[in-house]
């Protein structure tokens, strides 16, 4: 076949940035239809997650920092944000592929597979910048922003978001039976959101969840945003920023390959 | 797909008529680049579609046969984002959209849902859709399957009025009326191949006489009215519930089946159609 020997080549021609963008800009015109209405729970969810694990549980809690709802806060800022890129790049890219079949129609325009997949992950990156925004917002009005440099959580917002795009969207190009999600959210997403060190420290567990925390996404995504807010740990913080970065283009690029697999029969 | 040949000129609207599982939508997803083909030479627009298919389809109009209108856009940003797909700027979508919603009769559904549309009026979108940005070639994947009539002759005539102002049609259509209607040039298909190639008059000229007598009766009849007339008016042609004769001299067969006393439901002396040459070519029925 001719497609591998040019491969390189090929695939730089095939990713243009202004195609990404024409497939981001779609998901904005319909976001543009629904942002008011998708917009309100952005806002209540970590109102009620700061109410309820930050005031209502911090106050059983000691041991953590000064105050359990300032510890607890940059992770479930961190969890937000993964949980934001989540959404668009499992079930609403599912539903795009195999009920709406929209990236037919678009395919039969001079789109790529690899600009429709970098558009998705664009979007879904943007949309944990829309959670983590709404997430640093009620945070401040809980008093738990302290100086402008907690404005560099919007940025880790994307870079986590990125990263969780890049795993949603390789689960979704593999994914043949949208009763899989279950599996994804359940076995994957859950334990991480868990055991990531959002709601207590790992070091009192067995050795085991220490190790295998580290290679986990969500951990060092808590690390991270856990530092910009309350200056902890600033040397880790930045290994897990390192980290982050480089498994998010990994990943990213894993899953547009296979979505080509998956889209072009 | 087995060894399919034909070349298309600019300009024309060349088809692809063939029942279902011919090989017509396989044809056409080589030819807007969604498949890859297993061998041989392809060409559109001098273009090799594995390596260059964003030249091609930058210059495609594509209406599948499936309805795949976008349903979380209203009709007017359907084809704003296919002007933008295709490198349009959004003022410049914006306002070939509003140009292609007149023509197309739509001006006031422009904010409508998709699904708020009758399946005719969805076609027309789909069709607006496609020629947003002004392409070359437009594919049409079986246009008026499931339309009614009406819907099926507008259309018609908006497919020669799009002719008419150059651009090259390409169709596939299991309808013999449509392709005749339609088409410059057609080719036939059937299971993977072409059977036949040429213009519909020619084909119909050079595969059968230019009239046909159908004779509508029971099978026991009907093989006895083959068995008895084909001496005189040649083999005919068995359908599932009716003979054809093909023959110009219609009221000959006429007056021998009347003299013969058969027991006919029906007959029919018409002209010879693309079904005809169908049917000569490769022994079964086009239409289910």
């Amino acid at each position: 076949m001719t497609g591998s020997a040019s491969g390189s080549a090929l695939d730089r021609a095939r990713l243009t940035w202004r195609g990404a963008a024409r497939v981001w800009f779609r998901n904005l015109t319909i976001y543009r239809h629904t942002f008011r209405l998708n917009i309100v729970p952005n806002f209540f969810e970590p109102v009620f997650y700061l109410l309820s694990m930050g005031v209502g549980l911090g106050a059983y809690v000691a041991g953590v920092a000064d105050s359990y709802l300032a510890w607890v806060a940059p992770g479930l800022f961190a969890a937000s944000a993964m949980n934001g890129a989540t959404f668009e790049v499992t079930y609403n890219v599912f539903v795009k592929i195999v009920f709406d079949r929209s990236y037919d129609a678009m395919l039969s325009t001079p789109l790529s597979v690899e600009e429709i997949a970098a558009g998705e992950l664009a979007w879904a990156v943007t949309r944990a910048g829309i959670y983590g925004v709404a997430f640093l917002i009620v945070m401040a009005l809980f008093g738990l922003c302290h100086s402008a440099w907690v404005l560099l959580a919007v940025p880790a917002a994307l870079l986590i978001g990125l990263l969780f795009a890049g795993i949603g969207l390789t689960f979704t190009a593999l994914n043949k039976q949208i009763d899989l999600y279950s599996y994804y959210f359940t076995l994957f997403l859950t334990p991480l959101f868990l055991f990531s060190e959002i709601f207590f420290p790992l070091e009192r567990m067995p050795e085991t969840f220490r190790v295998l925390a580290f290679f986990t996404p969500l951990y060092h995504a808590v690390r991270l945003c856990r530092f910009l807010f309350l200056g902890t740990e600033p040397r880790a913080a930045l290994v897990s920023a390192v980290l982050i970065a480089v498994a998010a283009l990994v990943i990213c690029a894993v899953a547009i390959r296979l979505l080509r697999r998956r889209l072009v029969i | 797909m087995a060894g399919i040949d034909f070349t298309v000129s600019a300009g024309e609207c060349f088809g692809f008529l063939g029942p279902n599982g011919a090989g017509k939508t396989s044809t056409m997803r080589m030819i807007y680049c969604a498949s890859p083909r297993s061998a041989g030479e392809l060409r559109v627009l001098g273009h090799d579609p594995d390596r260059e298919p964003r030249a091609i389809k930058q210059e495609l109009g594509v209406v599948m046969q499936d309805d795949l209108l976008d349903e979380a856009l209203n009709v007017e940003e359907n084809l704003l984002l296919f002007g933008i797909y295709h490198g349009l700027s959004r003022q410049a979508a914006r306002a070939r959209a509003g140009e292609s919603l007149t023509y197309f009769g739509l001006a006031d559904r422009a904010r409508s849902r998709p699904r708020e549309l009758s399946g005719g009026m969805r076609r027309r979108v789909e069709i607006a859709r496609a020629l947003l940005a002004e392409p070359k070639i437009l594919i049409l994947d079986e246009p008026t399957t499931g339309l009614d009539p009406q819907f099926r002759h507008d259309l018609w005539q908006r497919f020669l009025d799009l002719r008419e102002r150059g651009i090259t049609i390409l169709i596939t259509t299991h309808y013999m009326d449509e392709a005749e209607r339609l088409c410059d040039r057609l080719v036939i298909m059937d299971r993977g191949h072409i059977v036949a190639t040429g213009t519909p008059a020619g084909l119909i000229a050079e595969t059968v006489p230019a009239g046909a007598v159908e004779v509508r009766a029971q099978a026991a009849e009907r093989a006895r009215i083959a068995e008895q007339l084909a001496s005189t008016f040649g083999q005919p042609e068995e359908y599932s519930d009716r003979l054809v004769f093909y023959t110009e001299d219609g009221d000959r067969i006429l007056s021998a089946l009347r003299t013969g006393g058969y027991a006919i439901r029906s007959e029919l002396v018409r002209r010879t159609t693309l079904e005809d040459v169908f049917l000569r070519k490769t022994g079964r029925e086009l239409a289910p």
